[in-house]
């Protein structure tokens, strides 16, 4: 049975750097301001997992975490 | 009473871990042993030079006093000799703390977003490859003079909507505050004298004439009040984005085409996968950050285990934590394929460079439209590479000969 991920942000720790939306652009948003937000409730869509890890490996603030499901 | 500042005197230093000091040419020439040095003696170090000083010398220690803003104030940014009092609205948000600091931040950042600077890119391109047609046909040319100097003072002229033309003007003022002013209180202020009239002739004329710029853009901004941006806040940020947005990114661009002359096989993988660009200019930010920032320690606290006293300034080197080999394994080897890069270029917690989508536009847009026009260059073994001093590290001098030919 595959693993099912998901990404969140966490708003008080993020600071706008949009590494996450470089790497991986489906699967974060970025406010007005450019902070950054997972899309949708944050499911990862199969195909995607890398980026996901990416995303948080390369994330200055340590804002990202990847969930297990 | 205002004394006449005297110049302090800069003895070469023999005892890096008890008397470093940033701005001596053996750290300018070559600063990477020496902070091998000083993180293999203590993740806090100090200085009795710039009246008081201490460095944390790794990624964890970098990380802590960013995100300390209780302990470590913002309201002195740069390590200098002297300490003139320091003016309200200096260049906010950069020398604002908390809570004064977030509302001035997010009136600046929308216009800093990656997708703002989407519409710039077509400009940027366009800038670079006129900056190129006048040398290409030379086969030489000093890189940083004719090149990485003028892609970022014109894109923030462009986004201020001030003229292009007076990009010589405003290298000159950075030059005075940066570098001269380390040492010269003169000099410092006389280029923010200098400035602040500039900016107000510009703001006096967009008065009657509302433009679709930056500079109209803080003049209509609101406060959380409501109401309009003080004059002196204006002005505070006006400064600010000039003299950060122009230096600093000179310095990336001509730090990496440095590399790149003396690196045929990234250069010729860069240009095999132009895919990689993104990846390879974060790691070429890491590896050759140009930017230290500085604090002031407004309460004794403790830091990596090491005691920090209120009263000395904090050389906040991101360059260094950026060579830290416990975060980053191979810390000084530029592996532009790099995958894990949490590097801190940008600086960290909530001081992020304003203008670091900006910054990264302009390195890969600089380094496509080189790449693609230059694919062969290398340094001009008749000339010499020299390195700005002090707060902003970059090539100030790029000789390099162009073509096969070499």
């Amino acid at each position: 049975m595959a693993e099912r991920l998901k990404v969140h942000v966490d708003p008080d720790k993020c600071q706008g750097h949009a590494r996450c939306k470089a790497l991986a652009p489906e699967l974060f948003e970025l406010d007005e301001y450019g902070n950054a937000h997972e899309a949708g409730d944050g499911t990862v869509p199969p195909g995607l997992e890398d980026k996901a890890w990416l995303a948080k490996s390369n994330c200055p603030e340590i804002a990202i975490d990847v969930i297990e499901e | 009473m205002s004394d006449v500042s005297q110049p302090v005197a800069h003895p070469p230093v023999t005892d890096w871990v008890n008397d470093f000091d940033h701005t001596d040419p053996q750290w300018t020439d070559d600063p990477f042993p020496i902070w091998e040095e000083l993180r293999a003696a203590s993740p806090i170090v100090h200085t009795e030079r710039f009246l008081g000083c201490y460095m944390p010398t790794t990624y964890e220690a970098v990380r802590a006093i960013a995100n300390d803003t209780e302990h470590f104030s913002s309201r002195r940014i740069i390590v200098r000799d002297v300490r003139p009092e320091v003016a309200r609205n200096a260049a906010p948000p950069i020398t604002s703390d908390p809570p004064v600091h977030k509302p001035a931040k997010q009136l600046l950042l929308p216009p800093f977003t990656p997708d703002a600077m989407k519409k710039l890119e077509p400009r940027m391109r366009a800038i670079c490859n006129e900056l190129i047609d006048g040398f290409i046909a030379d086969g030489k040319v000093d890189a940083a003079a004719r090149y990485s100097k003028y892609i970022p003072v014109r894109a923030i002229a462009h986004m201020l909507g001030i003229p292009e033309s007076d990009s010589d003007l405003f290298i000159n003022w950075i030059h005075m505050i940066l570098e001269l002013g380390i040492r010269d209180e003169t000099k410092l202020m006389q280029a923010v004298q200098e400035m602040s009239e500039y900016f107000r002739g510009h703001i006096e004329a967009r008065r009657s004439k509302p433009t679709d710029d930056l500079i109209s853009y803080l003049m209509n901004a609101k406060d959380k009040e409501g109401q309009p941006l003080e004059e002196s806040h204006v002005l505070g940020s006006l400064r600010l984005l000039l003299i950060a947005g122009i230096d600093t990114t000179w310095s990336a661009i001509g730090s990496s085409l440095w590399h790149l002359a003396r690196t045929p096989v990234d250069r010729a993988r860069l240009i095999a996968e132009p895919g990689l660009m993104p990846t390879a200019v974060e790691e070429l930010l890491r590896a050759y950050s140009p930017v230290t920032m500085a604090r002031e320690v407004v309460k004794d606290t403790t830091v990596s285990g090491c005691p920090v006293k209120a009263g000395n300034m904090v050389l906040l080197s991101f360059p260094a934590a950026n060579r830290d080999p416990k975060m980053f394994p191979d810390a000084d080897k530029v592996v532009i394929d790099r995958r894990e890069n949490r590097h801190a270029a940008f600086g960290l917690g909530i001081h992020r460079c304003v203008g670091s989508n900006l910054a990264r536009m302009e390195m890969q847009v600089a380094l496509e439209e080189w790449l693609k026009r230059i694919p062969d260059f290398a340094l001009d073994p008749a000339g010499t590479v020299t390195w700005s001093q002090g707060t902003v590290r970059g090539p100030r001098q790029l000789p390099f000969l162009l073509g096969k030919a070499m």
